[in-house]
């Protein structure tokens, strides 16, 4: 898609790079504070890039975050390479989590982050294949609210 | 044209355009223009980080002078807690307090007691609050304000309670006028203020009321006079001076002094505006939201790193942790009496009036698919330029030069890495000219006859 009004980019994150960890959200709300996007939306969408961000960072080798807007909507499709999740219900359950003791001290792994992710987003689906990797589609609607 | 009112002006006299605010606005409000520093209003949030850094002191904050207070009937001065650190453990409070009222004013009212009261409402809004955390404290107007500009999400985390100086300002002028029988705005309420963004929370409150102080005078402006009028003011008892403070109320001069005398545990204590930015990015993206409550302040060490005290910033951070420190080894407790507190806040005594709105930022454009457009086009031109924010365009860096080029504030041409283009272009125009002169030249012979003929006529 090349057309004019559509926005298109894409972000590389590193699995364990804990340092630049926020940066492709951070980011990202710069870019939709460039574009005017609802104020409200961009919280939304930048809580739910954040998590999943740190969901690579944390569990995954690499990950590719493209972002993607139109006039109606925008589209976070995360995909990446990593353990991928056996039960994704279990993953989706608040509290659930699989973190390490260390990142646990860090901070992480409260078990929130897939499902803040889908109460901050309007449509989000989630496919993952064990040792492969998981991929992500968040998006949020921009004509209406809610 | 713009409704935003500013306390922070730029002597064009004196400005040399050295862009040291420039680099160091913290929301890059500021732009180089023919030479001299410009500031975008609406992108201001009056912090008073360039008035500290400019070598030719060629920016200056508006305060009001000495002579203001012929306007009124009687006059009072309200002197914050910044004001005490200046002086720390050899003056106190009650002394300062009197010397205030040798220099003309008809009362001086202690303002740190009013603090310790408000301490106490932020211990109960904090108690009853359920949405999302942490809670910000309203007590510095240049955060609020950083929030209505680049956090506007973040507008309802901040403690809707009136700051202490007005409170105490609505409270004295409500007292007077009963006790002296004269309107209340014949009463003329002065705050001593530690920086020039108090000022403009006077005349443009935040949350769009309206304020009860009349005006604002700098504690770089009186701290002479009052150090002369304290000098031949007779010593109170140690102790009896040391009882009369309001150790809940001294400590919001200092960050983290909020924090420490109410003993809130799970808050944190920011300071300065660049560490304020990095907090501020984490709570959006909700890393803090177990922490209940923060303390910022846009100074550094809070009120005392104000740019209109004068006192070193971390010798009266000093003076008043020993101030509190000896007060908690006196065990002296001059603090209001929090029953009353309570009383008053259900009341809603303490809660402001009006509310804080949002203020963000123009997008590149209102329609979205044009500022999708242009937001691609900005991208574009950042690419094209060296990244090494060097300034000489007039925007702080590489990226708000490319945006001001897509908002047409600014020509590409601006950028002295594109002259060497823009050098090329003119001389292909220049070789262009020549070219037609040569097609003149070899048109000249035709020009010679018609000028013949005409003679010949």
């Amino acid at each position: 898609m090349s057309d004019e009004s559509v926005f298109s980019q894409q972000f590389n994150i590193k699995g364990g790079d804990f340092s630049n960890a926020g940066k492709v959200s951070t980011s990202i709300k710069e870019i939709l504070k460039d574009i005017g996007i609802d104020s409200s939306i961009i919280m939304r969408t930048s809580i739910a890039a954040y998590e999943a961000e740190m969901n690579v960072v944390m569990y995954a080798q690499r990950g590719l975050l493209t972002l993607n807007i139109t006039p109606e909507k925008l589209h976070l499709n995360l995909e990446d390479k990593g353990q991928g999740i056996k039960d994704i219900s279990m993953a989706m359950q608040e509290g659930f989590s699989t973190a390490t003791e260390k990142m646990r001290e860090m901070g992480f792994g409260a078990g929130m982050g897939l499902p803040n992710i889908k109460r901050n987003a309007d449509k989000f689906k989630i496919t993952s294949v064990p040792e492969k990797g998981t991929s992500l589609d968040i998006v949020f609607c921009l004509n209406k609210k809610g | 044209m713009t409704p935003y009112f500013h306390t922070i002006r730029i002597d064009e006299e004196k400005c040399e355009g050295r862009m040291h605010c420039m680099r160091v606005c913290p929301t890059q409000a500021i732009r180089i223009r023919d030479g001299k520093a410009v500031i975008i209003e609406e992108k201001c949030i009056d912090c008073g980080e360039c008035i500290t850094v400019c070598p030719n002191n060629a920016i200056v904050p508006l305060t009001d002078p000495f002579g203001e207070l012929t306007r009124f009937r009687h006059t009072v001065a309200i002197a914050s807690p910044a004001l005490y650190a200046q002086f720390g453990r050899e003056i106190l409070p009650a002394k300062i307090l009197e010397g205030i009222k040798k220099l003309g004013f008809d009362d001086a009212i202690d303002l740190a007691i009013t603090c310790g009261e408000v301490s106490f409402a932020i211990q109960e809004y904090l108690r009853e609050y359920t949405g999302p955390k942490p809670l910000i404290s309203c007590v510095c107007p240049t955060i609020v304000r950083l929030i209505q500009v680049r956090y506007p999400n973040l507008i309802d985390q901040i403690i809707p309670i009136e700051p202490p100086r007005e409170l105490a300002a609505r409270e004295v002028k409500k007292k007077k006028s009963q006790e002296l029988k004269i309107k209340e705005r014949d009463i003329g309420l002065f705050y001593l203020t530690p920086c020039p963004v108090k000022m403009i929370s006077i005349r443009q409150p935040a949350e769009k009321g309206r304020s009860h102080i009349d005006g604002a005078i700098s504690i770089s402006d009186i701290y002479g006079p009052l150090h002369s009028a304290m000098e031949n003011i007779e010593k109170r008892s140690y102790r009896e001076a040391l009882e009369s403070i309001c150790i809940l109320g001294i400590g919001w001069a200092m960050v983290g002094g909020i924090c420490r005398t109410l003993r809130l545990k799970n808050s944190l204590a920011v300071s300065g505006l660049s560490e304020i930015l990095k907090v501020f990015d984490d709570i959006e993206q909700g890393k803090l939201r177990n922490i209940d409550f923060i303390e910022a302040y846009s100074c550094h060490q809070g009120c005392v790193g104000g740019s209109l005290t004068v006192e070193n910033l971390y010798i009266s951070y000093n003076k008043i942790l020993n101030l509190i420190e000896t007060l908690e080894f006196e065990q002296i407790k001059a603090c209001p009496d929090i029953r009353e507190v309570r009383k008053l806040y259900k009341q809603k005594y303490f809660l402001i009036d009006g509310k804080f709105e949002p203020r963000p930022l123009k997008p590149l454009d209102k329609d979205l698919a044009i500022a999708i457009k242009k937001r691609k086009e900005k991208e574009a031109i950042f690419e094209s330029l060296p990244k090494i924010d060097c300034g000489i365009c007039g925007a702080p860096t590489c990226l708000t030069f490319a945006e001001d080029v897509v908002r047409k504030e600014a020509e590409l041409t601006d950028c002295i890495f594109n002259l060497p283009q823009k050098f090329a272009e003119l001389s292909e125009d220049l070789s262009g000219l020549l070219n037609k002169s040569v097609t003149l030249g070899s048109i000249r012979p035709y020009l010679k006859k018609a000028q013949k003929k005409k003679e010949e006529k």
